[in-house]
Protein backbone atom coordinates (compact mmCIF):
# COMPACT_ATOMS: atom_id res chain seq x y z
CA UNK A 1 0.00 0.00 0.00
CA UNK A 2 0.97 3.26 -0.88
CA UNK A 3 1.56 6.27 1.24
CA UNK A 4 -1.07 9.40 0.60
CA UNK A 5 1.62 11.00 -0.59
CA UNK A 6 4.78 9.28 -2.12
CA UNK A 7 8.06 11.03 -3.55
CA UNK A 8 9.74 8.26 -5.49
CA UNK A 9 13.38 8.60 -6.70
CA UNK A 10 13.42 12.68 -7.20
CA UNK A 11 16.30 14.34 -8.60
CA UNK A 12 17.02 17.67 -9.20
CA UNK A 13 20.20 18.75 -10.95
CA UNK A 14 20.56 22.43 -12.08
CA UNK A 15 23.40 23.88 -14.27
CA UNK A 16 26.25 24.73 -11.71
CA UNK A 17 27.23 28.31 -14.23
CA UNK A 18 30.83 26.50 -15.57
CA UNK A 19 29.37 24.41 -18.01
CA UNK A 20 28.65 21.25 -15.04
CA UNK A 21 25.80 20.01 -13.78
CA UNK A 22 25.44 20.27 -9.94
CA UNK A 23 22.98 17.80 -8.28
CA UNK A 24 21.25 18.98 -5.51
CA UNK A 25 19.60 15.43 -4.50
CA UNK A 26 19.41 12.25 -6.65
CA UNK A 27 16.77 9.52 -6.21
CA UNK A 28 15.43 10.53 -3.10
CA UNK A 29 12.44 8.68 -1.85
CA UNK A 30 9.61 9.07 1.05
CA UNK A 31 6.32 8.98 2.10
CA UNK A 32 3.53 10.90 3.89
CA UNK A 33 0.61 9.41 5.18
CA UNK A 34 -2.95 11.30 5.13
CA UNK A 35 -3.03 13.39 8.02
CA UNK A 36 0.43 13.15 9.15
CA UNK A 37 2.67 16.40 9.89
CA UNK A 38 5.92 15.75 8.52
CA UNK A 39 8.75 17.95 8.91
CA UNK A 40 12.08 18.39 7.12
CA UNK A 41 15.21 19.15 8.77
CA UNK A 42 18.63 19.77 7.17
CA UNK A 43 21.19 22.68 6.70
CA UNK A 44 21.34 25.42 4.37
CA UNK A 45 21.59 24.54 0.55
CA UNK A 46 20.81 21.61 1.14
CA UNK A 47 17.68 21.49 -1.12
CA UNK A 48 14.31 21.42 1.25
CA UNK A 49 13.07 24.26 -0.63
CA UNK A 50 13.87 22.70 -4.18
CA UNK A 51 11.83 19.62 -3.00
CA UNK A 52 9.06 21.73 -1.50
CA UNK A 53 8.54 23.52 -4.96
CA UNK A 54 8.27 20.74 -6.90
CA UNK A 55 5.56 19.17 -4.24
CA UNK A 56 3.79 22.14 -4.75
CA UNK A 57 4.25 21.40 -8.59
CA UNK A 58 6.15 25.36 -9.25
CA UNK A 59 9.23 23.43 -10.20
CA UNK A 60 9.82 20.07 -12.60
CA UNK A 61 12.67 17.31 -11.23
CA UNK A 62 14.82 16.29 -13.53
CA UNK A 63 14.00 12.91 -12.98
CA UNK A 64 11.35 11.18 -10.54
CA UNK A 65 7.92 11.88 -9.49
CA UNK A 66 5.28 12.69 -7.12
CA UNK A 67 1.88 10.97 -6.58
CA UNK A 68 -0.18 11.95 -4.49
CA UNK A 69 -3.64 10.49 -3.46
CA UNK A 70 -3.06 8.60 -6.68
CA UNK A 71 -2.40 10.90 -8.90
CA UNK A 72 1.29 12.23 -10.42
CA UNK A 73 1.68 15.85 -9.62
CA UNK A 74 1.73 17.78 -12.57
CA UNK A 75 1.90 21.69 -12.00
CA UNK A 76 0.27 23.60 -9.10
CA UNK A 77 -3.35 22.83 -7.53
CA UNK A 78 -5.36 24.10 -5.11
CA UNK A 79 -5.15 20.84 -3.61
CA UNK A 80 -1.54 21.91 -2.22
CA UNK A 81 -1.81 24.79 -0.30
CA UNK A 82 1.60 26.91 -0.06
CA UNK A 83 2.71 29.41 2.48
CA UNK A 84 5.38 30.64 1.78
CA UNK A 85 9.44 31.65 3.41
CA UNK A 86 8.73 35.58 3.06
CA UNK A 87 4.45 35.18 3.21
CA UNK A 88 3.73 36.34 -0.18
CA UNK A 89 0.84 38.50 0.56
CA UNK A 90 -0.41 40.79 -2.47
CA UNK A 91 0.48 43.61 -0.95
CA UNK A 92 -2.08 46.02 -2.71
CA UNK A 93 -4.75 44.21 -1.00
CA UNK A 94 -6.06 44.54 2.70
CA UNK A 95 -5.82 41.57 4.89
CA UNK A 96 -9.12 40.27 4.41
CA UNK A 97 -8.99 40.30 0.68
CA UNK A 98 -5.94 38.29 0.85
CA UNK A 99 -7.66 35.55 2.07
CA UNK A 100 -10.83 35.98 -0.31
CA UNK A 101 -8.85 35.93 -2.84
CA UNK A 102 -7.83 32.70 -2.06
CA UNK A 103 -11.34 31.21 -0.81
CA UNK A 104 -12.88 32.54 -4.22
CA UNK A 105 -10.54 30.76 -6.26
CA UNK A 106 -10.93 27.55 -4.38
CA UNK A 107 -14.78 27.72 -4.11
CA UNK A 108 -16.18 29.58 -7.74
CA UNK A 109 -19.49 29.16 -6.75
CA UNK A 110 -19.99 30.64 -3.58
CA UNK A 111 -21.71 33.79 -2.77
CA UNK A 112 -19.66 36.93 -1.77
CA UNK A 113 -21.05 36.81 1.63
CA UNK A 114 -20.35 33.27 2.14
CA UNK A 115 -16.73 33.72 0.59
CA UNK A 116 -16.26 36.61 3.24
CA UNK A 117 -17.35 34.95 6.46
CA UNK A 118 -15.26 31.93 5.57
CA UNK A 119 -12.36 33.86 5.18
CA UNK A 120 -12.71 36.44 8.44
CA UNK A 121 -13.77 32.81 10.50
CA UNK A 122 -10.27 31.47 9.71
CA UNK A 123 -8.34 35.28 10.28
CA UNK A 124 -10.29 34.60 13.87
CA UNK A 125 -8.56 31.46 14.03
CA UNK A 126 -5.34 32.96 13.72
CA UNK A 127 -5.76 35.61 16.25
CA UNK A 128 -6.97 38.56 13.51
CA UNK A 129 -9.99 39.89 14.17
CA UNK A 130 -11.85 43.53 14.16
CA UNK A 131 -10.37 46.65 12.30
CA UNK A 132 -7.01 44.86 11.62
CA UNK A 133 -8.37 42.57 8.82
CA UNK A 134 -9.11 46.06 6.77
CA UNK A 135 -5.42 47.10 6.66
CA UNK A 136 -2.79 46.56 4.15
CA UNK A 137 -0.25 43.76 4.68
CA UNK A 138 2.37 46.54 5.13
CA UNK A 139 0.25 47.80 7.90
CA UNK A 140 1.15 45.11 10.13
CA UNK A 141 3.89 43.41 12.06
CA UNK A 142 5.64 40.39 10.67
CA UNK A 143 3.81 37.77 12.53
CA UNK A 144 1.03 39.24 11.52
CA UNK A 145 1.37 38.38 8.01
CA UNK A 146 2.50 35.27 8.60
CA UNK A 147 -1.04 34.33 9.88
CA UNK A 148 -2.87 35.87 7.23
CA UNK A 149 -0.47 34.00 5.29
CA UNK A 150 -1.35 30.58 7.08
CA UNK A 151 -5.59 31.75 7.50
CA UNK A 152 -5.15 31.99 3.44
CA UNK A 153 -3.34 28.78 2.93
CA UNK A 154 -6.17 26.46 5.84
CA UNK A 155 -8.92 28.56 4.67
CA UNK A 156 -8.85 26.85 1.43
CA UNK A 157 -8.66 23.36 2.55
CA UNK A 158 -6.12 21.88 0.56
CA UNK A 159 -5.35 18.07 0.63
CA UNK A 160 -1.37 18.84 1.30
CA UNK A 161 -0.49 21.81 2.80
CA UNK A 162 3.54 23.25 2.70
CA UNK A 163 5.43 25.27 4.83
CA UNK A 164 8.37 26.39 3.74
CA UNK A 165 10.43 27.67 6.79
CA UNK A 166 6.97 30.16 7.63
CA UNK A 167 8.74 30.97 11.30
CA UNK A 168 11.84 31.75 10.12
CA UNK A 169 11.56 35.84 10.23
CA UNK A 170 9.96 36.01 13.08
CA UNK A 171 11.41 36.53 16.82
CA UNK A 172 11.20 33.72 19.51
CA UNK A 173 7.96 35.23 21.23
CA UNK A 174 5.70 35.32 18.01
CA UNK A 175 7.28 32.47 17.05
CA UNK A 176 5.37 30.70 19.93
CA UNK A 177 2.93 32.11 19.38
CA UNK A 178 2.07 30.94 16.05
CA UNK A 179 3.05 27.84 16.45
CA UNK A 180 0.31 26.81 19.02
CA UNK A 181 -2.28 28.39 16.66
CA UNK A 182 -1.00 26.39 14.39
CA UNK A 183 -0.62 23.42 16.29
CA UNK A 184 -4.62 24.15 17.33
CA UNK A 185 -5.85 24.71 14.08
CA UNK A 186 -3.69 21.25 12.35
CA UNK A 187 -5.59 19.54 15.50
CA UNK A 188 -9.03 20.72 14.72
CA UNK A 189 -8.44 19.91 10.89
CA UNK A 190 -6.12 16.40 10.38
CA UNK A 191 -4.47 18.48 7.90
CA UNK A 192 -1.66 16.90 6.23
CA UNK A 193 1.17 18.86 6.09
CA UNK A 194 4.78 18.73 5.04
CA UNK A 195 6.85 21.70 6.76
CA UNK A 196 10.72 22.69 6.65
CA UNK A 197 12.35 24.77 9.23
CA UNK A 198 15.82 25.26 10.62
CA UNK A 199 14.66 24.71 14.24
CA UNK A 200 14.86 21.65 16.07
CA UNK A 201 12.82 22.67 19.29
CA UNK A 202 9.99 23.81 16.49
CA UNK A 203 10.38 20.46 14.74
CA UNK A 204 9.84 18.26 18.18
CA UNK A 205 7.13 20.07 18.74
CA UNK A 206 5.24 20.65 15.96
CA UNK A 207 5.88 17.27 14.02
CA UNK A 208 4.92 13.11 13.50
CA UNK A 209 7.92 12.40 11.79
CA UNK A 210 11.10 14.35 10.90
CA UNK A 211 12.68 13.85 7.93
CA UNK A 212 16.62 14.56 7.87
CA UNK A 213 18.47 15.89 5.10
CA UNK A 214 22.25 14.98 4.32
CA UNK A 215 23.99 18.26 3.08
CA UNK A 216 24.49 19.09 -0.42
CA UNK A 217 25.39 18.96 -2.94
CA UNK A 218 24.01 15.07 -3.77
CA UNK A 219 22.11 15.40 -0.87
CA UNK A 220 19.76 12.66 0.51
CA UNK A 221 16.84 12.03 2.63
CA UNK A 222 18.59 9.79 5.64
CA UNK A 223 16.63 9.56 8.41
CA UNK A 224 13.29 9.15 9.36
CA UNK A 225 12.94 10.14 13.05
CA UNK A 226 9.48 9.24 14.67
CA UNK A 227 7.95 11.82 17.36
CA UNK A 228 7.74 9.69 20.12
CA UNK A 229 5.62 12.06 22.36
CA UNK A 230 2.21 11.97 22.74
CA UNK A 231 -0.40 14.92 21.72
CA UNK A 232 -1.59 17.56 22.21
CA UNK A 233 1.97 18.73 23.07
CA UNK A 234 2.53 21.97 24.72
CA UNK A 235 5.75 23.74 24.11
CA UNK A 236 6.73 23.60 28.34
CA UNK A 237 5.43 20.27 29.35
CA UNK A 238 7.29 18.39 26.47
CA UNK A 239 10.46 19.04 27.43
CA UNK A 240 9.75 17.00 31.07
CA UNK A 241 9.23 14.04 28.44
CA UNK A 242 11.50 11.39 28.56
CA UNK A 243 11.82 11.01 25.06
CA UNK A 244 12.49 14.94 24.35
CA UNK A 245 16.08 15.10 25.34
CA UNK A 246 16.64 11.94 23.63
CA UNK A 247 14.93 12.69 20.47
CA UNK A 248 16.81 16.21 20.58
CA UNK A 249 20.19 14.73 20.98
CA UNK A 250 19.49 12.19 18.26
CA UNK A 251 19.16 15.30 16.19
CA UNK A 252 21.50 17.54 16.92
CA UNK A 253 24.26 14.57 16.34
CA UNK A 254 23.09 14.28 13.01
CA UNK A 255 22.85 18.17 12.26
CA UNK A 256 26.56 18.54 13.99
CA UNK A 257 28.09 15.83 12.15
CA UNK A 258 26.35 12.88 10.49
CA UNK A 259 25.12 14.60 8.14
CA UNK A 260 28.65 15.96 6.91
CA UNK A 261 29.69 12.50 6.73
CA UNK A 262 26.62 10.86 4.92
CA UNK A 263 27.10 14.26 2.36
CA UNK A 264 27.45 13.35 -1.03
CA UNK A 265 27.94 9.40 -1.03
CA UNK A 266 26.72 8.26 -4.10
CA UNK A 267 23.56 6.44 -4.45
CA UNK A 268 24.06 2.42 -4.88
CA UNK A 269 21.76 1.71 -8.05
CA UNK A 270 19.35 -0.75 -7.67
CA UNK A 271 18.50 0.44 -3.53
CA UNK A 272 15.13 1.63 -2.94
CA UNK A 273 17.25 4.37 -1.46
CA UNK A 274 14.76 5.31 1.21
CA UNK A 275 14.93 7.03 4.87
CA UNK A 276 15.81 4.93 7.66
CA UNK A 277 13.24 4.79 10.01
CA UNK A 278 14.78 6.03 13.67
CA UNK A 279 12.51 5.03 16.78
CA UNK A 280 13.54 6.36 19.46
CA UNK A 281 11.16 5.03 22.73
CA UNK A 282 12.15 5.53 26.02
CA UNK A 283 8.63 4.91 27.73
CA UNK A 284 8.46 1.83 26.04
CA UNK A 285 10.36 -1.57 28.18
CA UNK A 286 13.78 -2.32 26.75
CA UNK A 287 15.45 -5.24 26.41
CA UNK A 288 18.65 -4.21 28.13
CA UNK A 289 17.95 -2.17 31.25
CA UNK A 290 21.75 -1.51 31.35
CA UNK A 291 21.88 0.22 27.85
CA UNK A 292 21.95 3.96 28.77
CA UNK A 293 21.68 4.67 25.30
CA UNK A 294 18.51 5.88 23.56
CA UNK A 295 16.62 3.20 22.25
CA UNK A 296 17.17 3.01 18.39
CA UNK A 297 15.40 0.77 16.50
CA UNK A 298 16.22 1.27 12.50
CA UNK A 299 14.09 -0.96 10.23
CA UNK A 300 14.44 -0.26 6.25
CA UNK A 301 11.12 0.51 5.14
CA UNK B 1 4.59 82.94 12.40
CA UNK B 2 5.22 79.89 15.07
CA UNK B 3 1.23 79.15 14.43
CA UNK B 4 1.65 78.74 10.77
CA UNK B 5 1.89 75.26 9.53
CA UNK B 6 4.56 73.76 7.80
CA UNK B 7 2.43 73.82 4.50
CA UNK B 8 0.31 77.29 5.46
CA UNK B 9 4.32 78.98 5.38
CA UNK B 10 5.40 77.39 2.18
CA UNK B 11 2.21 79.40 0.70
CA UNK B 12 2.67 82.37 1.78
CA UNK B 13 6.02 82.09 0.68
CA UNK B 14 5.26 81.33 -3.21
CA UNK B 15 2.39 84.17 -3.02
CA UNK B 16 5.17 86.68 -1.72
CA UNK B 17 7.30 85.63 -4.64
CA UNK B 18 4.73 86.45 -6.98
CA UNK B 19 4.25 89.69 -5.94
CA UNK B 20 7.71 90.56 -6.02
CA UNK B 21 8.41 89.13 -9.08
CA UNK B 22 5.51 90.60 -10.83
CA UNK B 23 6.82 94.06 -9.33
CA UNK B 24 10.34 93.67 -10.61
CA UNK B 25 8.41 92.87 -14.10
CA UNK B 26 6.02 95.53 -14.19
CA UNK B 27 9.03 98.05 -12.97
CA UNK B 28 11.13 96.42 -15.74
CA UNK B 29 9.25 97.82 -18.90
CA UNK B 30 9.59 101.52 -19.30
CA UNK B 31 6.80 103.27 -19.11
CA UNK B 32 5.35 103.37 -23.03
CA UNK B 33 5.46 106.65 -24.71
CA UNK B 34 1.95 107.82 -26.87
CA UNK B 35 2.48 107.88 -29.96
CA UNK B 36 1.70 111.27 -30.09
CA UNK B 37 4.82 111.84 -27.71
CA UNK B 38 7.45 110.19 -29.87
CA UNK B 39 9.91 112.68 -31.93
CA UNK B 40 9.91 112.56 -35.38
CA UNK B 41 13.12 110.92 -35.32
CA UNK B 42 11.94 108.58 -33.32
CA UNK B 43 8.96 107.86 -35.34
CA UNK B 44 10.86 107.41 -38.30
CA UNK B 45 13.21 104.58 -36.81
CA UNK B 46 10.20 103.07 -35.32
CA UNK B 47 11.97 103.02 -32.03
CA UNK B 48 8.21 103.47 -30.13
CA UNK B 49 6.84 99.89 -32.23
CA UNK B 50 10.25 97.95 -31.17
CA UNK B 51 9.71 98.61 -27.64
CA UNK B 52 5.57 98.10 -27.88
CA UNK B 53 7.40 93.94 -27.46
CA UNK B 54 6.95 92.86 -23.76
CA UNK B 55 4.23 94.11 -21.77
CA UNK B 56 3.81 94.50 -18.13
CA UNK B 57 1.89 92.23 -15.71
CA UNK B 58 -0.64 94.43 -15.47
CA UNK B 59 -1.84 94.25 -19.07
CA UNK B 60 -1.51 90.30 -19.15
CA UNK B 61 -3.43 90.17 -16.29
CA UNK B 62 -6.06 92.53 -17.59
CA UNK B 63 -5.50 90.49 -21.00
CA UNK B 64 -6.39 87.29 -18.92
CA UNK B 65 -9.32 89.33 -17.16
CA UNK B 66 -10.73 89.95 -20.31
CA UNK B 67 -9.93 86.01 -22.28
CA UNK B 68 -11.59 84.32 -19.11
CA UNK B 69 -14.57 85.80 -19.07
CA UNK B 70 -16.13 85.04 -22.13
CA UNK B 71 -13.00 82.32 -23.07
CA UNK B 72 -15.59 80.23 -25.68
CA UNK B 73 -16.79 83.07 -28.00
CA UNK B 74 -16.13 82.24 -31.70
CA UNK B 75 -15.66 84.99 -34.07
CA UNK B 76 -14.40 83.62 -37.11
CA UNK B 77 -10.83 81.20 -38.03
CA UNK B 78 -8.19 83.36 -36.33
CA UNK B 79 -10.67 84.50 -33.30
CA UNK B 80 -11.71 82.13 -31.37
CA UNK B 81 -11.97 82.16 -27.26
CA UNK B 82 -9.04 80.94 -25.83
CA UNK B 83 -11.37 78.30 -24.16
CA UNK B 84 -12.28 76.93 -27.25
CA UNK B 85 -8.48 76.44 -28.42
CA UNK B 86 -7.00 74.82 -25.43
CA UNK B 87 -10.39 72.41 -26.14
CA UNK B 88 -8.96 71.69 -29.79
CA UNK B 89 -6.17 70.90 -28.03
CA UNK B 90 -7.13 68.42 -25.28
CA UNK B 91 -9.26 66.95 -26.96
CA UNK B 92 -6.27 66.14 -29.77
CA UNK B 93 -3.97 64.75 -27.00
CA UNK B 94 -7.11 63.10 -25.34
CA UNK B 95 -7.39 61.20 -29.20
CA UNK B 96 -3.82 60.35 -29.60
CA UNK B 97 -3.01 59.31 -26.26
CA UNK B 98 -5.91 57.38 -25.61
CA UNK B 99 -5.11 55.26 -29.03
CA UNK B 100 -1.49 55.01 -27.70
CA UNK B 101 -2.47 53.96 -24.43
CA UNK B 102 -4.98 51.22 -26.17
CA UNK B 103 -1.95 50.03 -28.11
CA UNK B 104 0.67 50.48 -25.84
CA UNK B 105 -0.74 48.71 -22.65
CA UNK B 106 -2.02 45.06 -23.82
CA UNK B 107 0.81 45.33 -26.06
CA UNK B 108 3.66 45.82 -23.26
CA UNK B 109 1.81 43.19 -21.28
CA UNK B 110 2.48 40.63 -23.90
CA UNK B 111 5.92 42.29 -24.48
CA UNK B 112 6.74 42.06 -20.33
CA UNK B 113 5.31 38.53 -20.50
CA UNK B 114 7.78 36.93 -22.55
CA UNK B 115 11.38 37.28 -22.70
CA UNK B 116 11.62 36.06 -26.01
CA UNK B 117 9.39 39.14 -27.48
CA UNK B 118 10.80 41.46 -24.68
CA UNK B 119 14.28 40.72 -26.70
CA UNK B 120 12.93 40.64 -30.04
CA UNK B 121 11.36 43.94 -29.93
CA UNK B 122 13.98 46.28 -28.40
CA UNK B 123 16.14 46.75 -31.07
CA UNK B 124 12.52 48.65 -32.61
CA UNK B 125 11.68 50.44 -29.88
CA UNK B 126 15.02 52.16 -28.95
CA UNK B 127 15.10 53.13 -32.63
CA UNK B 128 11.87 54.63 -32.93
CA UNK B 129 11.78 56.09 -29.54
CA UNK B 130 14.40 59.01 -29.83
CA UNK B 131 12.83 59.99 -32.87
CA UNK B 132 11.24 63.82 -32.15
CA UNK B 133 7.70 62.99 -32.77
CA UNK B 134 7.91 66.00 -35.20
CA UNK B 135 10.11 64.16 -37.70
CA UNK B 136 7.11 62.34 -38.30
CA UNK B 137 4.74 65.04 -39.26
CA UNK B 138 5.48 65.35 -43.29
CA UNK B 139 5.09 61.75 -43.24
CA UNK B 140 1.77 61.76 -41.54
CA UNK B 141 0.69 64.32 -43.74
CA UNK B 142 1.42 62.68 -46.60
CA UNK B 143 0.19 59.05 -46.32
CA UNK B 144 -2.82 60.37 -43.55
CA UNK B 145 -3.09 63.86 -45.82
CA UNK B 146 -5.52 65.12 -43.06
CA UNK B 147 -4.06 67.80 -40.97
CA UNK B 148 -6.16 67.21 -38.09
CA UNK B 149 -5.21 63.65 -37.97
CA UNK B 150 -1.68 64.11 -38.39
CA UNK B 151 -1.77 65.89 -35.33
CA UNK B 152 -3.40 63.26 -33.19
CA UNK B 153 -0.93 61.15 -35.22
CA UNK B 154 2.01 62.58 -33.76
CA UNK B 155 0.50 63.00 -30.34
CA UNK B 156 -0.42 58.87 -30.72
CA UNK B 157 3.81 58.06 -31.67
CA UNK B 158 4.88 60.73 -29.06
CA UNK B 159 2.49 58.80 -26.19
CA UNK B 160 3.53 55.58 -27.03
CA UNK B 161 6.82 54.60 -25.90
CA UNK B 162 6.85 55.30 -22.41
CA UNK B 163 3.43 53.58 -21.98
CA UNK B 164 4.85 50.80 -23.77
CA UNK B 165 8.00 50.51 -21.93
CA UNK B 166 7.17 51.30 -18.86
CA UNK B 167 4.08 48.61 -19.09
CA UNK B 168 6.69 45.93 -20.38
CA UNK B 169 9.12 47.00 -17.56
CA UNK B 170 6.74 46.85 -14.79
CA UNK B 171 4.93 43.83 -15.72
CA UNK B 172 8.17 41.96 -16.40
CA UNK B 173 9.28 42.78 -12.85
CA UNK B 174 6.18 41.80 -10.96
CA UNK B 175 7.76 39.32 -8.13
CA UNK B 176 7.88 35.56 -8.86
CA UNK B 177 6.48 35.13 -5.74
CA UNK B 178 2.93 36.77 -6.45
CA UNK B 179 2.76 34.98 -9.64
CA UNK B 180 3.14 31.50 -7.83
CA UNK B 181 0.31 32.32 -5.69
CA UNK B 182 -1.67 33.05 -8.75
CA UNK B 183 -0.07 29.73 -9.91
CA UNK B 184 -0.78 27.85 -6.69
CA UNK B 185 -4.60 29.15 -6.54
CA UNK B 186 -4.96 27.54 -9.84
CA UNK B 187 -5.86 30.84 -11.48
CA UNK B 188 -6.37 30.94 -15.41
CA UNK B 189 -3.56 33.28 -17.65
CA UNK B 190 -6.67 36.18 -17.74
CA UNK B 191 -6.98 35.77 -14.24
CA UNK B 192 -3.76 35.82 -13.22
CA UNK B 193 -3.30 39.13 -15.79
CA UNK B 194 -5.84 41.02 -14.03
CA UNK B 195 -5.40 39.84 -10.15
CA UNK B 196 -2.19 39.45 -9.97
CA UNK B 197 0.34 41.43 -12.95
CA UNK B 198 -2.03 44.13 -13.20
CA UNK B 199 -2.10 45.50 -9.92
CA UNK B 200 1.31 45.05 -9.07
CA UNK B 201 2.52 46.70 -12.31
CA UNK B 202 -0.01 49.22 -11.92
CA UNK B 203 2.10 52.03 -10.26
CA UNK B 204 5.03 51.36 -12.73
CA UNK B 205 2.48 51.40 -15.85
CA UNK B 206 0.77 54.65 -14.46
CA UNK B 207 4.33 56.04 -14.04
CA UNK B 208 4.85 56.01 -18.06
CA UNK B 209 0.96 57.06 -18.27
CA UNK B 210 2.06 60.28 -16.59
CA UNK B 211 5.41 60.68 -18.34
CA UNK B 212 3.23 60.13 -21.79
CA UNK B 213 0.50 62.33 -21.24
CA UNK B 214 3.06 65.33 -20.12
CA UNK B 215 5.03 64.82 -23.33
CA UNK B 216 1.78 64.69 -25.57
CA UNK B 217 0.94 67.89 -24.14
CA UNK B 218 4.82 69.47 -24.94
CA UNK B 219 4.15 68.05 -28.34
CA UNK B 220 0.58 69.26 -28.94
CA UNK B 221 1.69 73.30 -29.14
CA UNK B 222 4.65 73.07 -31.78
CA UNK B 223 2.41 70.21 -33.57
CA UNK B 224 -0.31 72.38 -33.96
CA UNK B 225 2.42 75.41 -34.45
CA UNK B 226 2.93 73.63 -37.52
CA UNK B 227 -0.75 72.00 -39.11
CA UNK B 228 -2.36 75.57 -38.12
CA UNK B 229 -6.28 76.13 -38.02
CA UNK B 230 -6.88 75.61 -34.16
CA UNK B 231 -5.40 74.36 -30.67
CA UNK B 232 -3.17 76.91 -28.33
CA UNK B 233 0.08 75.76 -30.33
CA UNK B 234 -1.80 77.46 -33.23
CA UNK B 235 -3.65 80.21 -31.00
CA UNK B 236 0.45 81.51 -29.62
CA UNK B 237 1.78 81.14 -33.17
CA UNK B 238 -0.89 83.59 -34.75
CA UNK B 239 -0.67 85.95 -31.79
CA UNK B 240 3.10 85.83 -32.17
CA UNK B 241 2.23 87.32 -36.13
CA UNK B 242 -0.04 90.02 -34.70
CA UNK B 243 2.51 91.00 -32.44
CA UNK B 244 0.44 90.51 -29.73
CA UNK B 245 3.07 89.63 -27.15
CA UNK B 246 -0.03 90.46 -24.11
CA UNK B 247 -1.68 87.29 -25.84
CA UNK B 248 1.64 85.44 -26.04
CA UNK B 249 2.32 85.76 -22.51
CA UNK B 250 -0.96 84.81 -21.46
CA UNK B 251 -1.11 82.07 -23.43
CA UNK B 252 2.04 80.54 -22.35
CA UNK B 253 0.32 80.97 -18.75
CA UNK B 254 -2.31 79.01 -20.00
CA UNK B 255 -0.53 76.08 -22.02
CA UNK B 256 1.61 75.67 -18.06
CA UNK B 257 -1.74 75.25 -15.99
CA UNK B 258 -3.20 73.36 -18.74
CA UNK B 259 -0.21 70.63 -18.13
CA UNK B 260 -0.37 70.94 -14.65
CA UNK B 261 -3.75 69.58 -14.34
CA UNK B 262 -3.10 66.67 -16.44
CA UNK B 263 -0.73 65.97 -14.49
CA UNK B 264 -1.67 66.41 -11.41
CA UNK B 265 -4.41 64.04 -12.80
CA UNK B 266 -2.52 61.22 -13.26
CA UNK B 267 -0.76 62.03 -9.91
CA UNK B 268 -4.04 61.30 -8.40
CA UNK B 269 -4.25 57.98 -9.75
CA UNK B 270 -1.07 57.47 -9.29
CA UNK B 271 -1.38 57.60 -5.69
CA UNK B 272 -4.12 55.30 -6.09
CA UNK B 273 -2.35 52.38 -7.43
CA UNK B 274 0.89 52.51 -5.69
CA UNK B 275 0.89 49.81 -2.57
CA UNK B 276 3.41 49.73 0.64
CA UNK B 277 5.15 46.48 0.09
N1 LIG C 1 17.19 27.68 -10.11
C1 LIG C 1 18.35 27.23 -9.64
N2 LIG C 1 19.46 27.20 -10.44
C2 LIG C 1 20.63 26.74 -9.99
N3 LIG C 1 20.83 26.28 -8.75
C3 LIG C 1 19.79 26.29 -7.89
C4 LIG C 1 18.50 26.78 -8.29
N4 LIG C 1 17.66 26.66 -7.23
C5 LIG C 1 18.38 26.15 -6.23
N5 LIG C 1 19.67 25.92 -6.61
C6 LIG C 1 20.73 25.32 -5.79
O1 LIG C 1 20.19 24.19 -5.18
C7 LIG C 1 20.66 24.08 -3.86
C8 LIG C 1 19.50 23.89 -2.92
O2 LIG C 1 18.73 25.06 -2.86
P1 LIG C 1 17.47 25.19 -1.92
O3 LIG C 1 16.93 26.54 -2.07
O4 LIG C 1 16.57 24.06 -2.17
O5 LIG C 1 18.15 25.03 -0.48
P2 LIG C 1 17.45 24.98 0.95
O6 LIG C 1 17.71 23.65 1.52
O7 LIG C 1 16.05 25.40 0.86
O8 LIG C 1 18.30 26.05 1.73
P3 LIG C 1 17.81 27.10 2.84
O9 LIG C 1 17.64 26.32 4.08
O10 LIG C 1 18.94 28.05 2.92
O11 LIG C 1 16.55 27.71 2.34
C9 LIG C 1 21.52 25.29 -3.60
O12 LIG C 1 22.86 24.91 -3.68
C10 LIG C 1 21.16 26.24 -4.68
O13 LIG C 1 22.29 26.98 -5.05
MG1 LIG D 1 14.92 27.24 1.45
Amino acid sequence: MKPYLSIEKLTQRFPDGAGGELTVFEDASFGVEKGEFVVILGHSGCGKSTIMNILAGLAEPTSGVVVMDGQAVRGPSLDRGVVFQNYSLLPWLTTLKNVTFGVAARYPDWSKAKVIDHATEFLAMVGLEGDVIHRKPSQLSGGMRQRVSIARAFANHPKLLLLDEPFGALDALTRGTIQDELLKIWGQMEQTVFMITHDIDEAILLADRILLMTNGPQARVAESVEITIPRPRNRTEIVEHPNYYAIRNHLVQFLGKRSKELAGQPTIAGETNRPETVRIDKTEPQDDPEDTQPALVAVNS
Amino acid sequence: MGQLSLNQRAALLSVLMLIVGLLLWEAAIPAQKAVEELTEYERLTGAGEAKAGVPPPSQVLAKAWEQLSDPFYDAGPNDKGIGIQIGYSIYRVLTGYLLAALVAIPFGFLIGMSQVACKAFNPFIQVLRPISPLAWMPLALFIIGDSEASAIFVIFICSIWPMLINTAFGVAGVREDWVNVARTHELGAIKTAFTVILPAAAPTIVTGMRISIGIAWLVIVAAEMLVGGTGIGYYVWNEWNNLDLTSVIFSILMIGVVGMLLDSAFGLLQRRVTYAE
